[in-house]
């Protein structure tokens, strides 16, 4: 890409959705270097691809890219034996707050946690839905399914999650 | 559950139907209380996510490596002011494609026309206000310090409330001018999402929300007590859509 006029609409529709790029990673590789290394990654992927993009959806364009190069790292990771079970002693931050901060936190810590614990079409879907706000023909493009499958996908995922959480309070609880 | 509608609750919730099956489903919830259940405990669950505050903002330092990365392009290196100015080049240029498409899109109808034309002020309006300082001249979560702001900049008093409970914090409000008069904007947030809410007095009668949009930002507008309200947003249109009835309900 040579010209500074694609470069300048690389710009402008692309690099800000680097945050969405930076959330999609995080939440699917669970690690904070590593979704900055992806994030960057992908960025510089879609830099290079850029020639491609035919127009429409910048973010959904981009958070593709993501998520394919979030996916070939974990099948690397997992090829590898870096990706190992995950570790909840490892991400649980103990963090000293004052007692209305600690009860908000904790209810986050909480979330995370189930949203962590659940398989990656499952977390995606409900990354896009209810962190990023996609519709579900966003999701479709973005996870390459038809359409009509997202709304069984986000079905699953959320039942989930509502299982998860339910596991996470009986864990909690007296 | 096996009243053989539970297959439509995740695209209803999501506003994801078409307005028959929507329709359809909205009375068969009347009936069945597995689906009212249901769809309350997704609604708690959607409460709570998005009280969590989990996005994964990119950091500072990722922000600074991807620039560092990219080909030197005539904006990379060049002083901060400059870096604005072409923002907000790129912004007039979003705001005149977005306005050329609303012009097309007009109908024949006079209040139509009328409506189109107000529809393309307001998003250039939230458009200017996405511009670095622009969005608030009164930054303040709370309503009881945006609401006295007002007084005396305006010839009357917008109501401010605060929808945090509901996952819309109020962030500020300002002045700002569409159709010629000077109006109050809102400024509300949705995890990462702006919402600016134009709101200015009106005679019509009270009016259902209408909604419409282009290139990715969604409006509603709707007229209630002598006011008329316009909400702009590049959230989701279900989620505009919950705002609005929540603000038009409070």
């Amino acid at each position: 890409m040579a010209d500074s006029e694609e470069q300048q609409r690389f710009e402008a529709l692309v690099v800000p959705h680097l945050d969405a790029a930076h959330n999609l990673a995080r939440w699917l590789v669970r690690r904070d270097a590593e979704a900055q290394d992806l994030a960057q990654e992908a960025m510089l992927r879609a830099y290079r691809f850029f020639g491609g993009f035919r127009g429409g959806d910048a973010r959904a364009w981009l958070l593709k890219i993501v998520r394919n190069t979030c996916y070939t790292w974990l099948a690397n990771a997992r090829g590898a034996g870096q990706e190992e079970e995950f570790d909840e002693a490892q991400h649980v931050v103990a963090e000293e707050t004052p007692e209305s901060l600690a009860i908000a936190g904790a209810e986050r810590e909480r979330l995370a946690r189930a949203l962590e614990g659940l398989p990656p079409r499952s977390r995606e879907v409900l990354v896009l839905r209810e962190l990023e706000g996609c519709s579900y023909k966003e999701i479709a493009e973005i996870t390459g399914v038809p359409i009509g499958t997202v709304m069984s996908s986000l079905s699953r995922a959320r039942d989930r999650l509502q299982k998860a959480l339910g596991a996470e309070v009986r864990k909690a609880g007296p | 559950m096996t009243c053989g509608q539970e297959q439509w609750l995740h695209g209803y919730f999501d506003g994801e139907l078409d307005a028959v099956r929507a329709a359809e489903f909205e009375s068969h919830l009347e009936a069945c209380t597995a689906c009212a259940q249901a769809l309350a405990a997704q609604e708690e669950l959607r409460r709570a996510l998005g009280a969590a505050d989990l996005y994964a903002r990119a950091p500072a330092a990722l922000r600074a490596r991807v620039r560092a990365e990219l080909p030197r392009s005539p904006t990379a290196g060049a002083p901060r002011a400059a870096r604005w100015l072409l923002a907000a080049a790129a912004a007039l240029v979003l705001a005149s494609l977005a306005s050329f498409a609303l012009w097309r899109a007009l109908p024949t109808g006079r209040d139509d026309v009328a409506e189109h034309e107000l529809a393309r002020q307001v998003l250039d309006a939230h458009l200017r206000s996405l511009q670095p300082t622009h969005l608030t001249d009164v930054a303040s979560t709370d309503q009881h310090t945006v609401k006295p702001w007002f007084d005396g900049k305006l010839d009357f008093a917008p109501a401010v409330v605060d929808l945090a409970p509901d996952g819309f914090p109020l962030v500020g409000g300002r002045l700002d001018v569409v159709g010629g008069r000077s109006v109050a904007a809102l400024v509300y947030a949705r995890r990462k999402h702006v919402i600016n809410v134009f709101v200015w007095p009106s005679e019509k009668a009270g009016a259902d929300l209408r909604s419409g949009g282009e290139h990715g930002y969604t409006w509603i507008q709707w007229t209630r007590s002598g006011m008329r309200f316009w909400a702009v947003s590049d959230l989701a249109a279900a989620d505009l859509e919950e705002f609005a009835r929540r603000l038009s309900a409070s």
